[in-house]
């Protein structure tokens, strides 16, 4: 092992949906977690229960690069049907480890690979009594493997297991009796590899917190005062939902036992759009969450929401599309969807978070935005930020308390009258574009309006005027131009010199971070710019201004983002070029150099 | 104040509103609308068992019947969205705020074509809801189309013959778990606004399918949901009344024939039973209806009744306070809530 790279590791682990790997993944990226060493796991699942092929990909960085890693250092071929083609994304020189509990098949052999091989069947067989959960321990096996080759300690698994399993010591010890085996033989064989060597970085990551963002979304839609969540499960968005039920009823049970929530299971996404309208427009902070097929569905009632005026919020997890498309994979493809969803013309907020800690923030947040623009907000997610494991800063109070906007009460109310004032729903008292607001329920007889999909002046009467209509259809744009200079400024990186820029946004800041530090290292230097919101705020177009080129990185086919800046800035069109990336993987820093390199 | 003063006095109910306050908007409905008759009943019920204005909402869909929930009680906050999903949009401000009187006014295309699917979780999460749907088995607002609720065989003004049988509002609400299922007609006020005092008293979903021909479109020979086929072929079940909680029960009662339910917000439902009709007993109920749909009748009166299903609110756990109106500290988690949460991620 001396001389070899140290804290620098990408392992691919194939196996079978639903055999437990899940869980001896989680021990691996755990124990590196805490070891130290930067880490991720990016699950690459079918949409299947049971039975089909799954990918899972752990990668150490002691450099801190979280994004998927385009080499895999090491292949576990633990799926039959897959390992012939897993072995072929194996890269030059990197190692696979197989199961030697029978000869391996000489059409796996490449000679540029190395071959290490584990008796995981004969040992659960000789060891686990019960024949249903040998397939599970199985995969225990490999990680005992693993830890013996790259140097993670017994120990440290032992502890991962009692996190984990805490509740459960027969588990805990099962387990571990595992990863004992294989990594006794390991040790027994005298096996080694060259590749990397897993060192512990004591504090390395302290004070960082390992999760996922639909956790984080959740958490923050839970801190944000969210109260009426109505959903339909659908993946990658089910789990957002999810952890909010397994985790509001601590926060928000009053002393009797009853609720102060209400997450409700829609029949449809038409149902839980309606709801959410429903609920905002009586006064809640509502919101669902969904994924791009729902999001289509959601359309009609988004356009009520935008038109009559009632806050929202729509946490979309995006998928590869069209129709069912890829629903188990990654994607930006549902920018446009969001941003102009609804027939006729719309613009609406959307919140951009790109790491656990900020969509925690900005979940939070958009219910403040959504009550303050008397809109719907989007918060923009994709599966790769949602449903894969990474480490980012812990969460932050917001500094801010609650924010409901110019929501008018029967004190407010009173006030205004007392001035001679009266409350006009659809009325632009600020010049802002936004007008006062009154809820259901409130005990003034000035409070109540009608709200209606359809044309209405600005005391929320019916009206087909065409100057009426026109009026209230540039009070709404008005409105979309004021949170320009309200929604989250984009986080800019500059380097000296450098006459070349970068944009990317979501999911994409952690691969073009790493790529940005590759095209460093070749000489060639970026300034970077993370977009964190729509509308764009000045600070866009003056990046643009300040580059000859700026290369605008994208998860989707036809630069859906690029489109949306070209038309803000049609005077730097010519200078904004899309970099899309569109294969349902999650994105990795040597696509995007690749890219960068071939376009000049 | 003299007595002469006081006949100059308009009349006012127990909240010192006059009727005139339960009026709205003028209605743009066609002339002879039975939705305007609807209207009217409604305006009378809320006037008579003095509903406070401020505490209802009024939702509605898309349609002609849709339009209406603006020509009553103004000073009740109302939503007009989108086709089709009226119940969902009820059920959403019921979660948001559960401690108003929510009626919902929508038609038999925006109830049983496009929104069905909604209309028919949101009777099964039995939302407490005023659910009245204006049936004239026709589209309106887009001339003449046949609905989900038109006959089979019945014609259009176009001439064409409906090839689809109708879905019956009254057999699906008490399939579906509406707690309060009604049928009644527009041109019937003696009926219907005792049904309706009685469905706002009522904690879960009180579904009134109002017969309420359209005389514009299907008031034509060969069409059933003309007014005349409807006077001709309604079956009223039993005689409604609704003794409000602030007056006194009068007792002359007759066991055999009379029928009387408590209602969940105050005041009594009485029924005179004019057929052998038990509105608790699902199953007869179901069969009662089958029986007239087969001999081509609208049975009309309270067809089922139950008072004790929890509404969506209470299976929600809900608590006094309403969802919209919780403060801030009641929302958002402490500090030390936060602390815990990272705390429980760093390992």
């Amino acid at each position: 092992m001396d001389g070899a790279v140290v804290n620098d590791l990408n392992i691919c682990v194939a196996t079978t949906n639903g055999s437990g790997s899940q869980s001896s993944n989680t021990v691996l990226y755990k124990s590196l977690y805490k070891m130290g060493i930067p880490c991720s796991g990016k699950n690459l699942f079918p949409s299947n229960i049971q039975g089909l092929p799954t990918w899972y990909y752990i990668r150490a960085s002691g450099e801190g690069y979280l994004a998927r890693k385009d080499d895999i250092d090491v292949m576990v071929i633990f799926n039959e049907a897959t390992a012939a083609e897993d072995v072929e994304k194996v890269r030059e020189g990197g190692l696979v480890i197989y199961d030697d509990s029978g000869p391996l098949p000489e059409e796996l052999k490449r000679p540029q690979l190395q071959y290490l091989g584990v008796p995981a069947w004969n040992l659960v067989k000789e060891h686990i009594k019960s024949p249903q959960l040998r397939a599970k321990q199985r995969n225990m096996i490999y990680v005992g493997a693993l830890a013996q080759l790259f140097g993670i300690p017994l120990e440290v698994t032992k502890e991962v297991l009692t996190d984990v399993f805490g509740s459960k010591p027969a588990v805990v010890d099962a387990n571990y009796l595992c990863i004992e085996l294989g990594y006794k033989h390991m040790e027994a064989s005298g096996a080694s590899q060259d590749i990397a060597r897993l060192e512990a970085m004591p504090g390395g990551n302290d004070n960082k917190i390992m999760t996922e963002g639909n956790t984080a979304a959740a958490l923050g839609a839970i801190f944000g005062g969210a109260t009426v969540v109505a959903w339909y499960p659908i993946t990658p968005s089910s789990s957002l939902v999810e952890e909010m039920i397994a985790r509001i009823h601590k926060y928000r049970t009053d002393e009797h036992g009853r609720h102060r929530y209400a997450i409700v299971q829609a029949e449809d996404e038409l149902a839980s759009v309606a709801m959410v309208v429903g609920a905002g427009w009586a006064g809640a902070r509502a919101m669902t969450s969904t994924a791009g097929p729902g999001l289509s569905l959601m359309q009609e009632g988004i356009g009520l929401a935008y038109i009559a005026e009632v806050p929202g919020v729509f946490m979309i997890v995006q998928r590869g599309g069209p129709s069912t498309g890829l629903p188990t994979r990654t994607q930006q493809a549902d920018i446009t969807l969001m941003h102009q969803g609804s027939h006729g013309d719309t613009r609406h907020i959307v919140l951009i978070p790109h790491d656990n800690a900020s969509v925690f923030e900005m979940s939070c947040r958009s219910f403040d935005f959504a009550d303050q623009f008397q809109t719907p907000v989007f918060l923009m997610l994709d599966l790769d930020l949602g449903m894969n494991q990474a480490l980012s800063e812990p969460f932050k109070m917001p500094a801010e308390p609650i924010q409901r906007g110019k929501l008018l009460d029967k004190e407010a109310l009173e006030a205004l009258e007392a001035q001679g004032g009266k409350f006009r729903r659809y009325f632009d008292v600020d010049g802002d574009g936004i007008p006062q607001r009154t809820i259901p329920g409130t005990d003034h007889p000035g409070a109540s309006y009608f709200a209606r999909g359809s044309g209405h002046n600005e005391d929320a009467v019916y009206s087909e005027n065409s100057e009426v209509y026109k009026k209230l259809q540039d009070r709404l744009r008005k409105k979309y131009e004021t949170a320009r200079s309200a929604v989250p400024k984009p986080l800019i990186e500059n380097s000296t010199g450098a006459k070349e820029g970068l944009i990317s946004f979501g999911s994409s800041y952690e691969p073009v971070r790493e790529a940005r530090d590759r095209l460093s290292a070749s000489g060639r230097l970026t300034d970077h710019l993370l977009l964190r919101a729509l509308p764009l705020t000045e600070e866009v177009r003056e990046f643009i201004a300040h580059h000859d080129i700026v290369y605008l990185i994208e998860q989707n086919r036809d630069g859906q983002m690029t489109q949306i800046v070209r038309d803000d800035y049609p005077d730097l069109a010519a200078r904004v070029q899309s970099i899309c990336i569109y294969d349902g993987m999650p994105l990795a820093a040597g696509d995007i150099v690749q890219l960068i390199n071939g376009a000049k | 104040m003299t007595e002469a003063a006081r006949q100059s006095q308009p009349e006012v109910n127990r909240l010192n509103l006059s009727k005139k306050e339960y009026v709205g908007s003028d209605s743009t409905m066609c002339k002879g609308c039975g939705h305007d008759a609807i209207t009217a009943s409604i305006i009378q019920a809320c006037y008579d068992v003095s509903i406070d204005p401020m505490r209802v909402v009024k939702f509605s869909g898309i349609g002609c019947s849709s339009k209406t929930t603006n020509y009553f009680m103004n000073q009740a906050f109302g939503i007009n969205g989108i086709h089709g999903r009226m119940s969902a949009i009820a059920t959403g401000s019921g979660l948001a705020n559960h401690t108003l009187l929510p009626i919902g006014v929508s038609g038999d295309g925006d109830t049983a074509s496009i929104g069905l699917g909604n209309f028919i979780h949101m009777m099964r999460r039995n939302l407490r809801i005023t659910y009245i749907v204006e049936n004239n088995g026709v589209y309106g607002l887009t001339k003449g189309q046949f609905s989900a609720t038109a006959d089979l065989g019945t014609k259009a003004k176009k001439g064409w013959e409906n090839p689809w049988e109708a879905i019956d509002l009254a057999s699906l609400g008490v399939l579906m778990g509406a707690t309060f299922v009604a049928r009644s007609f527009s041109g019937d006020r003696k009926q219907l606004a005792p049904l309706i005092e009685a469905a706002m008293m009522h904690n879960g979903t009180a579904m009134l399918d109002v017969l309420s021909p359209c005389v514009t479109f299907n008031d034509h020979e060969g069409s059933t949901k003309s007014l005349k086929y409807i006077r001709e072929h309604r079956d009223a079940l039993n005689e409604v009344g609704f003794i409000p909680e602030f007056q006194p029960i009068e007792a002359d009662y007759d066991e055999g024939s009379d029928y009387s339910v408590r209602m969940h917000d105050g005041g009594v439902v009485t029924l005179h039973k004019l057929k052998d009709h038990d509105p608790t007993d699902r199953m007869q109920v179901m069969t009662l209806l089958e029986q007239a749909r087969n001999e081509g009748k609208f049975l009309t009166g309270l067809i089922y009744i139950d008072e004790d299903k929890p509404s969506f609110a209470e299976q929600e756990n809900l608590g006094e306070e309403p969802l919209s109106m919780l403060s801030d500290d009641k929302l958002r988690p402490s500090h030390a809530a936060l602390d815990e949460i990272n705390a429980s991620l760093m390992h």
